[in-house]
C-alpha cells in the first residue's frame, strides 16, 4: 500500500517543525515591561518534560501528516495541544529564578505557531467529521471545560498573562460583564428594531432603499470617529432631557458605544430579513393567503420561519462583530475588554494586552460555532440542501 | 352552486373581468379556458377573494361571498395552484393540516383526515408524512397540494393550472385522480387551464374567455358543434373539431348489437381510443365490452365516423 500525504498535513508539518526547532518556546523577562530573553523549548523545560513534549508533538505532526481517520487525528491534535498547555505553565515555573516575584515568563513566538498549527489540525478534523449541530456546540462545551479545568488548576499561575489576571481578577470580571453586556444589548436592541423595520421595508417597497442606503453609510463611518460623533447629542439629551441622565445616559462612557454597536448592528439585521422575506417562494406564500392565513398567520408561520436561517446569519454576523467592537468601547470609558488592551499598551506590557485580547477573541469564537449550529438547525428543510 | 353576478374587475383603470355571469352547477367541474392575460386566473382568484371585485356579486349557496371576513371564506374553499406552493418548511402531513389547524380542529380528527387523503392519494401515510416537500417527486408535490387543499372539506375547490408544471404522463395520471376524487367528495371544481386538451378531458362545462370576457360558456360538444365566435373556433382548432367530439363520447354510446373479432374494448372508453384502436389494428369493428368484462355487441369504424361529422 502506497503511503499517501494529506496537503494540509504537510503545512501543519512545516508550521510544527519551525514552531518546535527554530522559533523559541517562551520568553524569560526580568520585569513585566522590559524586552525578555527567549529560550528555545529544550531550555525552557526540564529534561523529561522537553522530550516528552517533542515525543508528543512528532507523533500529533504524524498524524497530520498521513490520511488516517480524522477521529485520529482529532485526537492526536487534542493531545499536542493539552501537551502545549501544560508545558507553557510549567515552563514558566521551571524558568522564573525561585523567589523572584519580578521576573515574568510569557509564551514566545513558537508556542504560538505551535498552537495555531495544532488548533488548525483539530479544526480540519472536526470539519471532516462533519458533526451534527448538537455535537459541534458538545466539542464547544467540553474545550471550554478543558480550558476553565486548565486555569482552575493553577498550572498556569506562573504565566505572566496569569500574573496580570490575578492582579486585577475583580476588574476583570467586571469588565468582561460589560463586554458582553455591550455586545449582546446592542445586538438584543438591534433585533428588536431590526426586525420590524425590515419587514415593514419588506412590504413597502418605496422605503427598502432610502433605509438599506441609510444603514449602509452609517456602515462606513469609522467606529471611533462615530463614538466621538455621538458625545455631542448624547451629552445634549443627558443635560437636557429630564430622567435621561438617571439612566446612564452620558455624552462619553456605556452610552455612546451601546449607540454605535446598535447602529453598526441595524443594517445586518434590516438587509438580511428584507432579503431573507423576499426568498420566500411566492408559490407558497400565495397559497398560504390562499388557505385563508391571516396576514399576521402568514408572516408567522410561513414568511418568518422560511426568512430565519438568513435572520441568524445576520444576528451571527453582528453578534462575532460586536464582540470584536466592543473593544474600542474602552476608549470613550465604555469599559469592556479593551480596556486591558488600552492600558497594555500604554504599559509597553504585552501580556496586559494580550489578557483583554485572548477572552475577546474567545468570546467572538464561540459565539460564531453556536450561532453556525443554529442556523444549521433551522436550514435543513428548504431547498433540499440536507439529505437526511 | 356559485353565481358569479356582472363581475368586474378594473386595475388602475384597465379592465380584467369585463362583466361576466355565469352559474356554476353544483358537484360538476368547470373549466375556465382562454389565452394568458383574458382574465381567467383573475375571476377565479374573485370567488375566494384572493382579488376583491370592482363590480357585481358572487354567491356561493345564495351567501354573498363578502358577507364574511376573506381569510374565513378562504378556508372553506379549496385552492390548489401551479408548482403546488407547499410549505418547504413543513412536512407533507403538517402541511396537509394547515386549514384544519386553522380552523381549530381536534388532534385527532386532523390526524384521521390526513391520513384518509395521503391514502386516497395513493401516498402511504407512514411513509410519506413525515417527509418534507423537497424529498417528494415533482406529481406527488401536486396531489399533496390538492390533498392540502380538500383538507377541510370543502364544498367548491379552485385550480389555477395545477396540472401545469407535470410531465404529460404524470399530467394524465392527475387528471384521472382529480375525476375520481371529484366524484368521491362530490366537490365543485372550476379548474383554470390553457390546455384545451386538458378542458375538454376533464369539464362538464368550458367557460371560453378573450379578453376579459366570457365569450361561451357550455359542455364541451356545444363548444364543438357551434362556437360563438371565430376565438371559440381558433381555440379548439379545425383540424382537431372531429377528435374533439370523439373524445367527450364514451365507446359505449356508439355499440350496435353484432360480433366483431380481436382485442374488445371497454365501453367507458372514449370514442377517440376506438378510432384509434380501429385504425392501428385495421379492422372494421371491435368488440366492445363493460367495465366488469360482459360482452355488449360492437363498435364499427362508420360509427364512429358518421358521429365524428359535422352535427346538422
Amino acid at each position: 500500500m502506497r503511503v499517501q500525504f494529506d496537503k494540509l498535513g504537510i503545512v501543519i508539518a512545516l508550521l510544527a517543525a519551525y514552531g518546535a526547532l527554530w522559533a523559541s518556546f517562551a520568553t524569560l523577562k526580568p520585569n513585566r515591561i522590559v524586552q525578555g530573553q527567549a529560550e528555545a523549548m529544550l531550555q525552557s523545560l526540564p529534561a523529561w518534560a522537553g522530550w516528552g513534549l517533542i515525543g508528543v508533538l512528532v507523533l500529533a505532526t504524524a498524524a497530520a501528516l498521513f490520511r488516517t481517520s480524522p477521529w485520529i487525528k482529532l485526537v492526536a491534535a487534542v493531545a499536542a495541544l493539552a501537551a502545549l498547555t501544560l508545558s507553557i505553565g510549567y515552563a514558566a515555573t521551571f524558568l522564573t529564578p525561585a523567589g523572584n516575584s519580578y521576573a515574568r515568563v510569557s509564551p514566545a513566538s513558537g508556542f504560538w505557531i505551535l498552537l495555531f498549527a495544532f488548533a488548525l489540525l483539530a479544526a480540519d478534523a472536526i470539519t471532516r467529521l462533519d458533526p451534527p449541530p448538537g455535537m459541534r456546540v458538545l466539542f464547544l462545551v467540553l474545550a471550554a471545560a478543558a480550558i476553565g479545568a486548565l486555569l482552575m488548576s493553577g498550572s498556569w499561575n506562573g504565566l505572566s498573562i496569569m500574573k496580570e489576571y490575578s492582579g486585577r481578577a475583580d476588574v476583570f470580571w467586571v469588565e468582561a460583564g460589560k463586554h458582553v453586556e455591550l455586545a449582546l444589548g446592542s445586538l438584543f436592541a438591534a433585533v428588536l428594531a431590526g426586525l420590524p423595520l425590515g419587514i415593514l421595508c419588506h412590504r413597502v417597497a418605496p422605503l427598502r432603499d432610502g433605509v438599506l442606503n441609510t444603514l449602509n453609510l452609517v456602515q462606513t463611518i469609522p467606529s471611533i470617529a462615530l463614538f466621538g460623533l455621538l458625545i455631542a447629542p448624547l451629552g445634549w439629551i443627558a443635560a437636557n432631557v429630564p430622567g435621561a441622565a438617571a439612566i446612564g445616559i452620558r455624552g462619553i462612557g456605556g452610552a455612546p458605544a451601546f449607540v454605535a454597536l446598535f447602529l453598526y448592528s441595524l443594517l445586518p439585521v434590516v438587509a438580511n430579513t428584507v432579503v431573507g422575506l423576499a426568498g420566500v417562494p411566492r408559490a407558497a406564500n400565495d397559497a398560504a393567503r390562499g388557505i385563508g392565513m391571516t396576514g399576521r398567520q402568514r408572516l408567522f408561520k410561513i414568511e418568518f420561519p422560511l426568512a430565519l436561517p438568513v435572520i441568524l446569519t445576520a444576528i451571527r454576523i453582528v453578534l462575532v462583530q460586536n464582540i470584536g467592537m466592543a473593544t474600542i468601547a474602552a476608549l470613550i470609558g465604555g469599559g469592556g475588554f479593551g480596556v486591558f488592551v488600552f492600558q497594555g499598551i500604554g504599559q509597553t506590557a504585552m501580556d496586559l494586552v494580550l489578557l483583554g485580547a485572548v477572552p475577546t477573541v474567545a468570546l467572538a469564537f464561540a459565539s460564531a460555532v453556536i450561532l453556525d449550529a443554529l442556523i444549521e438547525m433551522n436550514s435543513r428543510v428548504p431547498n433540499g440542501a440536507r439529505s437526511a | 352552486m356559485i353565481e358569479i353576478d356582472a363581475i368586474t374587475k378594473r386595475y388602475d383603470g384597465i379592465t380584467v373581468v369585463d362583466n361576466v355571469s355565469m352559474v356554476i352547477e353544483p358537484r360538476t367541474v368547470t373549466v375556465v379556458v382562454g389565452t394568458s392575460g383574458s382574465g381567467k386566473t383573475t375571476l377565479i382568484r374573485m370567488i375566494n377573494r384572493l382579488v376583491e371585485a370592482t363590480e357585481g356579486a358572487i354567491r356561493l349557496d345564495g351567501e354573498d361571498n363578502r358577507s364574511i371576513p376573506g381569510y374565513e371564506l378562504r378556508r372553506r374553499i379549496g385552492y390548489a395552484i401551479q408548482g403546488h406552493g407547499l410549505f418547504p418548511h413543513r412536512t407533507v402531513a403538517q402541511n396537509i393540516a394547515t386549514v384544519p389547524g386553522l380552523l381549530g380542529w381536534t388532534k385527532a380528527r386532523t390526524e384521521a383526515k390526513v391520513e384518509e387523503l395521503l391514502t386516497l392519494f395513493q401516498l402511504e401515510p407512514k411513509t410519506f408524512g413525515p417527509r418534507y416537500p423537497h424529498e417528494l417527486s415533482g406529481g406527488q408535490q401536486q396531489r399533496v397540494g390538492v390533498a392540502r387543499a380538500l383538507a377541510a372539506e370543502p364544498n367548491v375547490l379552485l385550480m389555477d393550472e395545477p396540472f401545469g408544471a407535470l410531465d404529460p404522463i404524470i399530467r394524465a395520471k392527475a387528471q384521472e385522480d382529480l375525476l375520481a376524487i371529484q366524484k368521491y367528495f362530490a366537490t365543485t371544481i372550476v379548474l383554470v387551464t390553457h390546455d384545451m386538451n386538458e378542458a375538454f378531458h376533464l369539464a362538464d362545462k368550458i367557460a371560453v374567455m378573450d379578453k376579459g370576457r366570457v365569450v361561451q360558456y357550455g359542455p364541451p360538444a356545444e363548444l364543438v358543434r357551434a362556437p360563438a365566435t371565430p376565438f371559440v373556433e381558433t381555440l379548439i382548432g379545425d383540424a382537431e373539431r372531429p377528435f374533439r367530439l370523439l373524445s367527450i363520447a364514451k365507446t359505449g354510446a356508439a355499440a350496435e348489437p353484432g360480433e366483431a373479432e380481436g382485442e374488445p374494448i371497454r365501453e367507458d372508453r372514449s370514442q377517440q381510443e376506438a378510432l384509434a384502436d380501429l385504425i392501428w389494428s385495421g379492422r372494421d369493428a371491435l368488440p366492445v365490452i363493460s367495465r366488469n368484462g360482459a360482452p355488449m355487441g360492437r363498435v364499427t369504424l362508420d360509427a364512429i365516423l358518421k358521429r365524428a361529422a359535422r352535427p346538422r
